[in-house]
């Protein structure tokens, strides 16, 4: 056997761990002691102390709460750190405060329904969680896709994509002191919620996917909507360079904070524009293209840096191209239906089945319990798509019932989160939240 | 990038070194990927040789999860649990699932954490939803359900809606455990 690569940041075997700190909260630590064997190998929580006896302002540190109810964690998200002054010494997180049990609710839903709380999870981008979904269980039927399905879940993402990007980096404004980016941003984003409004009838939760397609087609003046709005982002995103490269004070507060070499970015997991601006080029619109994204001509952009900096940039420039691929997209849509003619798999139309016994089976046969969507049994797929985090991958397990036996998401927030802690140690506490900015963890898609 | 290599060649390469503690399991239906199943005793050696053997090199793990068979009636699946790894390789553009069988009554992994540090809340989040515990992961408190509590929600037997926060959280109850006595006001679920 090879000799053992050790990861970055983990502690070299056998050597002394420091001893854990003890919470202060008796009611939390005598509910832990009743059931030691599943803690772990952790006999105690590592929270750090908040004890009046070694908790001083002469020079030691002292334990400051980040979250979960705070401007800067954008979500629920809590940052324990120690401080000594300014300086934060160790941190600590905690995560689970929006944890809903989507993976659960899976096994209990039957494949379509699940598209709805796949919105849930990504909701600053809901559209590429469907699209995700739509696609890993088309990966498990064997279903095709009509064309013109493809090119319209390529625009809605794209455009999904676009939102969440700038919003943000209009966040990560706000959070070092530019503050109006973060209302340009916002403005910009409810046009895309427009457009998605005129498509899917929802602004937020789009559940526009269905397996084998789209729920129903694009309306006329769709073409026009796209190209206005692919013009009005471009010259957003000037607005949005301009306002911050090359600023100062920009710069000061992002450059070299939260620093991720590629080596590391690789080993512990991270994906989307976080791994790239830490200089790989791992996209999986180009890796594994789906829906059709061989067909456009677009570029992976990389970055040096590694830093808070090299993250805005790189979604910035990750814009410029989400935008190239909508206008090649549009000029090529092609007529045609958006949803599979395999009447096992898709819904006939509603004038059908009040008119024809045949549809009204096929209805029948997909609603009603114990039928549905049937794939085959034992038959399971790992399948990730680029959402605007990073791979967003659907793992599914079929036992041959109308749901799903097991529905495993990985959520590229949940990798970025983890090693926050590395990042922020050695940092001052706003430097913390500037990592946190770029670092884009939606709580949504973390707690599941 | 170099060339992708399928799952099956991935599969052959490692039979080639491991030979019988590997058996491969392939997945009804057209074009499905090949998974392969190697018992938790040659786990680590089969682990570290994905990602360091030349030509291989894995150097991405994508993910860790595991699966309950419990209600799965299938022969060939022995043991209760599976951990279920999806492997990448950034250099080769390749990937792979690995999957490992757990009993029920001794439900631990040997963790992958000193190979990739992306395992470290991987293997937290499956020990979270399925008390499976990863020797080695310097990690091993709860990541989305609150510290003190007793279940794992995403094991088979346990019920869609949970037990109800008394049977849950017994400790908060000014009455002690269930049993019948009244407990907090607005408890239960």
């Amino acid at each position: 056997m090879s000799e053992k690569r050790k990861a970055p940041g983990m502690p070299a075997e056998g050597a002394e761990q420091s001893p854990p700190e003890t919470l202060g909260l008796e009611l939390l630590r005598k509910g832990l002691a009743a059931d030691p064997e599943y803690r772990g190998e952790h006999p105690e929580p590592r929270f750090f102390i908040t004890d009046e006896a070694e908790d001083d302002f002469g020079g030691k540190t002292m334990t400051l709460n980040l979250g979960p109810q705070h401007p800067a964690t954008h979500g629920t998200l809590r940052v324990v750190l120690k401080v000594r002054g300014e300086k934060i010494v160790a941190a600590d997180t905690e995560i689970g405060f929006l944890h809903t049990g989507f993976e659960k609710l899976s096994e209990h839903m039957s494949y379509q329904q699940w598209v709805t709380v796949t919105d849930r999870m990504n909701y600053m981008s809901a559209m590429n969680n469907n699209v995700g979904y739509a696609i890993a269980c088309e990966e498990l039927l064997g279903v095709e896709v009509p064309r013109r399905a493809q090119v319209i879940r390529v625009i809605l993402s794209e455009f999904s994509r676009l939102a969440d990007h700038i919003v943000c980096n209009g966040l990560a404004g706000m959070d070092v002191g530019a503050f109006s980016l973060m209302f340009w941003a916002f403005e910009r984003r409810e046009k895309v919620y427009d457009l998605m409004e005129a498509v899917t009838g929802t602004r937020l939760t789009t559940s526009y996917t269905r397996i084998g397609g789209v729920f129903r087609d694009v309306p006329a003046d769709f073409d026009s909507m796209v190209k206005n709005l692919v013009t009005e982002f471009r010259r957003f995103l000037e607005e949005m360079r301009s306002m911050t490269l090359g600023n100062r004070i920009f710069e000061d507060r992002m450059r070299g904070v939260g620093i991720i070499s590629s080596a590391d970015a690789v080993n512990w997991g991270l994906t989307g524009p976080i791994l790239r601006a830490s200089g790989i080029a791992y996209d999986v619109r180009k890796a594994r293209p789906y829906s059709g994204y061989e067909r456009y001509d677009f570029e992976v952009p990389t970055q040096e840096g590694g830093d808070s900096y090299s993250r805005f940039v790189q979604r910035l420039e990750e814009c410029e191209q989400s935008l190239d691929i909508i206008s090649q997209a549009i000029e090529d849509l092609p007529e045609g239906p958006v949803l599979s003619e395999d009447k096992k798999i898709s819904l006939p139309e509603k004038d059908e089945v009040h008119q024809n016994i045949e549809s009204l089976i096929h209805h029948f046969k997909q609603i009603m319990f114990g039928h549905g969507i049937l794939p085959e049994r034992g038959r399971e797929v790992y399948s990730s798509t680029e959402s605007p985090n990073g791979e967003l991958g659907f793992y599914i397990v079929s036992d041959g019932e109308m749901n799903s036996y097991k529905t495993r998401v990985r959520p590229p927030s949940i990798f970025h989160f983890a090693v926050l802690p590395k990042l922020i140690e050695g940092l001052m506490i706003s430097d913390a939240v500037a990592v946190l900015a770029t670092l884009n963890v939606i709580a949504g898609e973390l707690d599941r | 990038m170099g060339t992708p290599l399928t799952p099956e060649q991935i599969t052959e390469r490692l039979s080639k070194q491991f030979g019988d503690e590997l058996s491969v399991h392939l997945p009804p239906g057209k074009s499905a990927a090949q998974v392969a199943i190697v018992s938790r005793e040659s786990l680590e050696d089969t682990l570290s040789f994905l990602q360091s053997e030349a030509g291989l090199e894995f150097d991405f793990l994508v993910d860790v999860t595991a699966v309950d068979y419990l209600h799965f009636d299938e022969p060939s699946i022995q043991e209760r649990f599976a951990a279920v790894y999806q492997l990448y390789s950034t250099i080769h553009n390749h990937r792979f699932t690995l999957k490992t069988p757990v009993p029920e009554d001794d439900a631990w992994v040997p963790s992958a954490v000193e190979l990739w540090g992306s395992a470290l809340w991987a293997e937290r989040e499956t020990h979270d939803m399925y008390g499976i515990r990863f020797k080695g992961n310097p990690d091993m408190r709860r990541l989305l359900m609150p510290e003190d509590f007793p279940g794992f929600p995403l094991r088979k037997d346990y019920p869609l809606r949970g037990r109800g926060e008394r049977d849950a959280f017994p400790q908060y109850l000014d009455s002690g455990p269930i049993s019948g006595g009244a407990g907090k006001e607005g408890g239960g679920g």
